[in-house]
């Protein structure tokens, strides 16, 4: 072929590879689009809101920008009092000193009342000194305290809620320390969160393991019957199986009823409302999520590789434990993490069957958006789960060797 | 299973085997074997033995105007959502399968990501986006929401079905002067029309069964089935719920068997298109 014609060929190949990519991306742009508005954008815009601190600001420019040149160390200089007068006269009666308060109180309980107390009964220009007159109406303008909370929450941007959502604060002068004791609970909520994913993990596994040994050693027809079971729950509203185990569980329901009938007990259990209800509902809930990854792995393994082991002299157990176990790891692994991560993020199920002491973070993160409206602290909260579940979904990958599935 | 040979000791590990997992079976279906009786009850408590048999939590059910707004926005939000999840799944499951591997796995990975990322940081971010948006408390607003989620699993099943898909009888009905939408047509769709099919039937069922996001984005107008739901077991749960968990449960095995036919429908057709 002379040279010129294999250039022309190549370049015209180059030129069909080239549409069809463009084609294929064309073709994949419009989720793509669609993804990032709906769904990067807002989880940006969620860890955004973590660090996000504009409402005092909005409020009270001037005493923002003041405070922000003060050093923080004892009283500040009396100019700052008068500015506030002023602003807080200004502000008053708008949504966004009412915003401005809240933000404020979420440092020091009590905070809101004084600010909005203090802009309805604003000193007047012939009280005189404008730091000596608000001390006079509230002593707590008297104290250091209050103006380095002030100070903490002009923004623009804050360490605040990250903090918080760690029990952690940033003191007047400027270091991390602890948070009171009272108000320490985000730690007590993840270690919590983590804790009830890990049992029902290991319940996960230890009810699915043989079910799925099971279901892939049966005669077809059997397992395909049996399968069924699995099928149905997994395929069943997750509305509809938490109200039917709240129906389950109740004190004078049917579970209790049984048992009673039984004679196994003589008062009701309490099932429901507390811990129990809730292991017992998220392991339901989960259990096809373990059974059908170790079944299509068990499935693909040769049942003599066990038979073998046996007839060469091995106790079954050991057989069991050496040849077929080792088999199935990537199952486990699989099973494991996809339940880890599902029960780790749960909301409605322990909202619905747990008390007070069983809610795991994203009950909080749910009730800071909607009920308390601190939406600093639920950001704050959403992004210490996300880490959590990031972290959880890298060790995976490494483990599964790929991530996600094979696209053919 | 059948080793002629075994010991007294295998014999009772193999029956408490069986019995173990006869167990786990039966934790795995009561629910269901519980809700279903229980809303054909006679009686107003929710216990057995029931006193008699009767419609009426059903005839409940029909009357209650919150029951049929909340069956008919699950409805209408669970179509929508069906349809534009499964018009851009497809599409990209399409271009997927034609991009380069480093790309598609890129692409795959925050095609699948809803799926990993708990539902309730989703759904405070998108809360936070849609609600300066006036979003919140509207149907279009849940819709979007629902197909962030519904999508996975279109282009999870589109893709399932392009696996077994050879892209070279694409290419030669282009080849062959077939126009591409032609091409489409007559050539690709029969192929991935169940996995399309099966996408569209997990993205309703995604919509119909989703709750967390529901409760940050709908308004009283807005609530759906899982909604109502959640809203009468918090505050006094009634009989009328297990009539409504019933209908729910028949609509799961409705499209449980949906799907389980086009999954036998594709293996016949892939057993019948194998060379011999």
């Amino acid at each position: 072929m002379p040279p010129q014609a294999s250039l022309a060929l190549k370049a015209s190949l180059r030129r069909i590879e080239r549409r069809q990519s463009l084609l294929a991306f064309a073709l994949v742009a419009p989720l793509l689009l669609f993804l990032l508005v709906n769904f990067v954008l807002p989880i940006g815009l969620m860890l955004y809101r973590s660090i996000d601190d504009p409402e005092v600001r909005a409020a009270l420019p001037r005493t923002a920008a003041a405070l922000d040149a003060w050093d923080g160390r004892g009283m500040p200089p009396p100019a700052i009092a008068a500015l506030l007068v002023d602003e807080l006269g200004k502000a008053n009666d708008s949504g966004d000193l009412s915003r401005a308060a809240n933000r404020v109180n979420y440092d020091i309980n009590g905070l809101r009342s004084l600010v909005m107390k203090t802009a309805r009964n604003l000193p007047t220009a012939a009280d005189g000194d404008a730091a000596q007159a608000l001390a006079a109406l509230d002593g707590r303008w008297g104290e250091a305290e209050t103006w380095a909370a002030l100070k903490r929450a002009t923004g623009p941007t804050t360490s605040f809620y990250l903090l918080g959502a760690l029990d952690l604060k940033r003191a007047a002068t400027g270091e991390i320390q602890a948070l009171e004791a009272e108000r320490a609970i985000f730690l007590k909520v993840m270690a919590r969160t983590l804790w009830i994913g890990f049992c029902v993990t290991v319940f996960c596994l230890l009810l699915g393991y043989p079910v799925a040994y099971l279901l892939a050693t049966a005669p077809t027809s059997v397992a395909n019957l049996l399968m069924i079971l699995v099928l149905l729950p997994f395929w069943t509203s997750l509305l509809v199986r938490t109200t039917a185990w709240v129906v389950l569980l109740q004190k004078d329901g049917p579970v209790n009823g049984l048992l009673q009938w039984l004679g196994l007990i003589d008062q009701p259990l309490r099932l429901i409302f507390n811990r129990v209800g809730v292991y017992v509902a998220i392991t339901h809930v989960l259990l096809p999520f373990m059974i059908l990854p170790l079944y299509s792995v068990m499935k693909g393994i040769a049942p003599t590789t066990l038979r073998a082991a046996v007839s060469l002299g091995a106790h079954p157990f050991v057989a069991f434990a050496r040849v077929y176990l080792p088999q199935t790891l990537p199952g486990i692994t699989a099973g494991t993490l996809l339940v880890f991560i599902s029960a780790i993020g749960y909301y409605v199920t322990p909202a619905l069957i747990g008390g007070a002491d069983d809610q795991m973070l994203s009950y909080f993160i749910a009730f800071y958006t909607n009920e308390t409206t601190n939406w600093g602290m639920a950001a704050a909260l959403g992004g210490v789960l996300l880490v959590i579940t990031a972290l959880l979904y890298a060790v995976f990958s490494r483990l599964a060797g790929q991530a996600g599935p094979r696209w053919a | 299973m059948s080793a002629p040979y075994r010991t007294r000791g295998e014999i009772v590990w193999q029956i408490a085997f069986r019995i173990f997992c006869g167990l786990v079976f039966v934790f795995l279906v009561l629910p269901i074997a519980a809700v279903v009786p229980l809303s054909f009850n006679a009686g107003q408590f929710l216990t057995f033995p029931m006193p008699g048999l009767s419609l009426r939590w059903y005839a409940d059910f029909f009357a209650s105007e919150k029951w049929l707004a909340a069956v008919s926005n699950s409805f209408g939000v669970g179509m929508a959502t069906m349809l534009l999840a499964t018009a851009l799944g497809t599409l990209a499951a399409l271009g997927l399968a034609r991009l380069k591997p480093r790309p598609r796995a890129a692409i795959g990975a925050l095609v699948l990501a809803p799926l990993i990322v708990p539902v309730v940081i989703t759904g405070v971010g998108v809360y936070f986006l849609y609600a300066p948006l006036r979003l919140t408390n509207s149907y279009l607003g849940l819709v979007l929401a629902h197909t962030v989620l519904a999508i996975p699993f279109v282009v999870l099943t589109v893709s399932a079905s392009l696996a077994n898909f050879d892209v070279n009888l694409w290419r030669a009905a282009s080849n062959l002067g077939a126009p591409p939408v032609t091409a489409f047509r007559r050539v690709v769709l029969p192929v991935i029309l169940p996995g399309v099919v099966s996408g569209a039937i997990f993205a309703f069922a995604t919509s119909f069964d989703e709750i967390v996001m529901g409760l940050f984005l709908a308004g009283p107008t807005q609530r759906t089935l899982p909604i109502q739901m959640f809203n009468g077991v918090r505050e006094e749960i009634s009989p009328t719920i297990t009539a409504a968990a019933t209908l729910l449960v028949a609509l799961s095995i409705a499209l449980l068997v949906t799907i389980e036919m086009l999954r036998r429908r594709t293996d016949r057709y892939m057993q019948k298109a194998r060379p011999t």
